[in-house]
């Protein structure tokens, strides 16, 4: 049977301009930084306490935080060295805020005993999620959804596929192209891992058409391995976003999640590309989740591919790729479709930051809607954006909600395709916050 | 280069902080770097990428396409078609910005009021005295657009609204026509291909072919069939407008006609303001359905409203009415016409599963 699965027919999304200059930059490993500062949350969920204090020598892969709850992954310590002291950081993927814990390198880098599975061939399913749970892994694609939960759904809930998702849509990111280029064998082989935690009938590997080299890596290595022979790849066509995890599906399965449903409701599950790595790194090595893929782009004098240790300074990414360009003035920490503009440069790389994109930005000045219509066109979630937008303005959340508002998954490609100019997924975001807030006091 | 003068309130916000909580003293290295870095980086909200379309570019590209129909109306009536454009167009840009003064909202030179302006002259007869011309455009921006809040919230399309204006005030001058005369001052009184009066050659060849290049008695833009063609087809290519409204507005009309005992469709769809109406009137974003369902249900109203007036009605001509009164159905047919989100579908199976 043929690796490749066709996909034909149109679909909804916005032509964004692709500009991934660094696609054909290998990854290179950064130097390792004098101090890393370790966020104690940096997932969806709950917040983990604190497992040492300042003045504590830590070692590389020692388990700095943890939490009792379920929805929620471990941290540890990316250097060896000394706790030096904590504060409070942003966590990206909530706006919380969130206590840090900083290590001073003793320059050694001296690592934990790494306990690796014994026989990885014949793990249960148990030890495999609880192995993954203890590495703190989460979703790398940028939303950090702890990993374990997604490897066990409830029982009501039947898997009949996985989905490994490499579409990589976001314009300038290229951090999961060239993990499948480097480390196709470790993806495979996490995406066989995911297969035996969830024994789906089928898996799929969703790549947008215009990684072709990935496609053909991945295509050679399913072919020779004796595992993965019946993965299927599927070529998407590269339309904005594409790798939005209910997207992905639609497209793929042509399965609808419900509204305020998830994936598994339909019986299927996505993993991005970097996740199925780190769960290889610590099954057949015993690794937690300490570094990850950063792609550093755009008005940098050196755009690069870099493998960093979580905590390490925006600083030292900019610095290792020549510094910024005359004229950068705004630093986003994801891509420029969804990613989240920071303004302090000893701001850490977190387990979910896939890029950092430097940037020269004009600020653009909103106008009036003249009811075009392109917010309709290209919503992939087929939400009126204009309609929610003008409730929100007036703060009618209630019919925000009505509307749907809180299927919006925030790609923005509404607001990209605006030619008024309208921050339509920020009005969108504060009908989603004040929904909660009034559900609350409720 | 209007959509992108920089107010960035976020760039104010974040320049402001850190001003004030600085000592009175103010010493340059008090400043420490993080400040100075808060000052230095902007905070955007994402998407921090912007398409290449914006309200001035699109507004400008109708006017370009437009300027098919002008030209054509140039050919066939000279000084008589550039001065009304002209007057047409500066008075409706004076009006837009002494509204905008009195409003006490910023003036902003989006190209929405010159697409008002030449949409307006090109619904008039040549010959309509300026002074009509100006009034009409003053009518178009200060009452049938501003009044109602401005761009983005009129709900009937300026343009027609001031056409509607004109007809209600001076019917006889506003329905006088006359034949082309090129770059000539002298007119003659003709009746236009609609009217009870007109005479049809009589080879039905050369009327159409009249009726296709414009040779012939009419508004300004409306005559020249190949003309309005060329201009709507670049922004149907360049994805300004859809074919939805355009097409269902024509086709009705076509059907209407050909069933209808006695009626040329061919004709219909050529003579009169069917075509410029169908691809530049009827297709106003603002004042026309958002989604492809209501714009679809949008253009076979205009399409019905039109055919009736013109055959039943007391009217030579039905297309402005037919645009103006679908423009007030319009709310009522978004309301009705809302997109089904992904996974409602779903949402309902599994509810009515229990």
């Amino acid at each position: 049977m043929d690796i490749r699965l066709k996909l034909t027919g149109a679909r909804r999304g916005a032509k964004v301009p692709e500009s991934k200059i660094t696609a054909a930059s290998p990854i290179e490993p950064l130097p390792l930084p004098e101090k890393v500062i370790i966020p104690m949350q940096q997932h969806i969920g709950a917040e983990n306490a604190p497992l040492a204090s300042r003045g504590a020598e830590v070692l590389t892969g020692q388990k700095i935080g943890e939490s009792e709850k379920f929805i929620s992954a471990p941290v540890h310590a990316t250097l060896s060295g000394e706790i030096s002291g904590g504060s409070v950081v942003i966590n990206p993927p909530t706006g919380e805020l969130t206590k840090t814990l900083a290590i001073t390198s003793d320059g050694a880098d001296k690592w934990v005993e790494l306990a690796k599975a014994k026989d990885p061939k014949s793990l249960s399913v148990k030890k495999i999620i609880e192995m993954v749970k203890e590495a703190g892994i989460v979703g790398m694609g940028g939303a950090a959804f702890p990993t374990h939960v997604k490897l066990q759904p409830p029982k009501d809930k039947k898997i009949d596929s996985v989905i490994l998702n490499g579409c990589e849509c976001e314009p300038f990111v290229t951090a999961d192209h060239r993990i499948m280029l480097e480390y196709g064998e470790q993806v495979l082989s996490g995406l066989n891992i995911i297969r035996k935690a969830l024994a789906p009938q089928n898996v799929y590997i969703g790549i947008e058409d215009n990684k072709e080299d990935a496609i053909e890596h991945l295509e050679e290595l399913i072919s020779k391995s004796d595992f993965a022979r019946d993965f299927k790849i599927v070529p998407l066509k590269s339309k904005y976003p594409t790798g939005a995890e209910k997207t992905l599906i639609e497209v793929i399965l042509g399965r609808e999640v419900p509204i305020g449903g998830l994936p598994m409701d339909v019986g299927v599950v996505v993993q991005n590309v970097g996740t199925a790595k780190a769960i290889h790194d610590t099954i057949f090595e015993g690794k937690p989740l300490v570094e990850r893929v950063v792609t550093v782009t755009g008005a940098v004098k050196q755009p690069k591919n870099l493998l960093v240790r979580i905590g390490t300074p925006l600083r030292n990414l900019i610095e290792y790729c020549g510094g910024m360009e005359e004229g950068a003035n705004e630093i986003i920490l994801g891509g420029p479709m969804m990613g989240i503009a920071h303004f302090d440069l000893d701001f850490p790389v977190t387990k979910g930051t896939s890029c950092v994109l430097v940037r020269e930005s004009v600020p653009v000045k909103e106008q009036e809607c003249i009811s075009c219509g392109r917010c309709l066109q290209v919503c992939p979630m087929r939400l009126m954006p204009t309609l929610l937008t003008k409730y929100a303005k007036t703060g009618r959340y209630d019919a925000c909600e009505e509307a749907y508002v809180n299927n919006c998954v925030e790609c923005g490609s509404c607001a990209y395709a605006c030619p008024a100019r309208i921050p339509i997924v920020q009005y969108i975001k504060v009908a989603k916050k004040e929904l909660v807030k009034r559900k609350a006091t409720k | 280069m209007t959509e992108e003068e920089a107010t960035p309130k976020e760039e104010a916000a974040a320049e402001e902080a850190p001003k004030e909580e600085a000592p009175a003293e103010a010493e340059a290295e008090a400043i420490s770097e993080a400040e100075a870095l808060r000052q230095r980086f902007l905070i955007s909200a994402a998407p921090h990428l912007k398409s290449w379309y914006s309200t001035s570019k699109i507004m400008y590209l109708v006017v370009a396409a437009l300027l098919f129909p002008t030209a054509a109306a140039v050919y066939f009536f000279g000084f008589y078609a550039l001065t009304v454009c002209a007057v047409a167009i500066v008075s409706a840009v004076a009006t837009e910005w002494a509204v905008k003064k009195i409003r006490g909202r910023p003036f902003i030179m989006d190209g929405s009021a010159v697409l008002t302006g030449l949409l307006l002259a090109l619904v008039l007869p040549p010959t309509l005295p300026l002074w009509m011309v100006a009034i009409g455009s003053v009518f178009s921006i200060a009452i049938v657009k501003e009044a109602f809040g401005g761009l983005g919230f009129n709900i009937f399309n300026p343009a027609l609204g001031g056409r509607a204006f004109l007809m209600a005030c001076w019917l006889a001058e506003t329905t006088t026509w006359v034949a082309p005369m090129g770059f000539s001052w002298d007119a003659v009184t003709t009746a236009t291909p609609l009217g009870l009066s007109f005479v049809p050659p009589p080879d039905t060849g050369m009327l159409y072919g009249n009726l296709f290049l414009g040779n012939i008695g009419g508004s300004l833009g409306e005559t020249s069939v190949l003309a309005i063609l060329i201009g709507g087809g670049i922004l149907l290519a360049v994805g300004i407008i859809s074919w939805h409204i355009p097409v269902t507005y024509i086709g009705t009309v076509a059907l209407l006609t050909f069933i209808w005992p006695g009626q040329d469709p061919l004709f219909h769809v050529m003579a009169g303001g069917v075509m410029l109406g169908a691809f530049f009137m009827a297709t106003d974003y603002v004042t026309s359905p958002i989604t492809i369902k209501g714009k679809i249900i949008f253009g076979i109203g205009c399409g019905l409203v039109t055919v009736i007036v013109r055959i039943l009605g007391g009217m030579p001509e039905g297309v402005c009415f037919s645009i103006l009164l679908m423009n007030a159905l319009t709310p009522l047919i978004d309301r009705y016409t809302m997109t089904k989100p992904l996974g409602l579908k779903s949402l309902k199976k599994a509810s009515s599963e229990g």
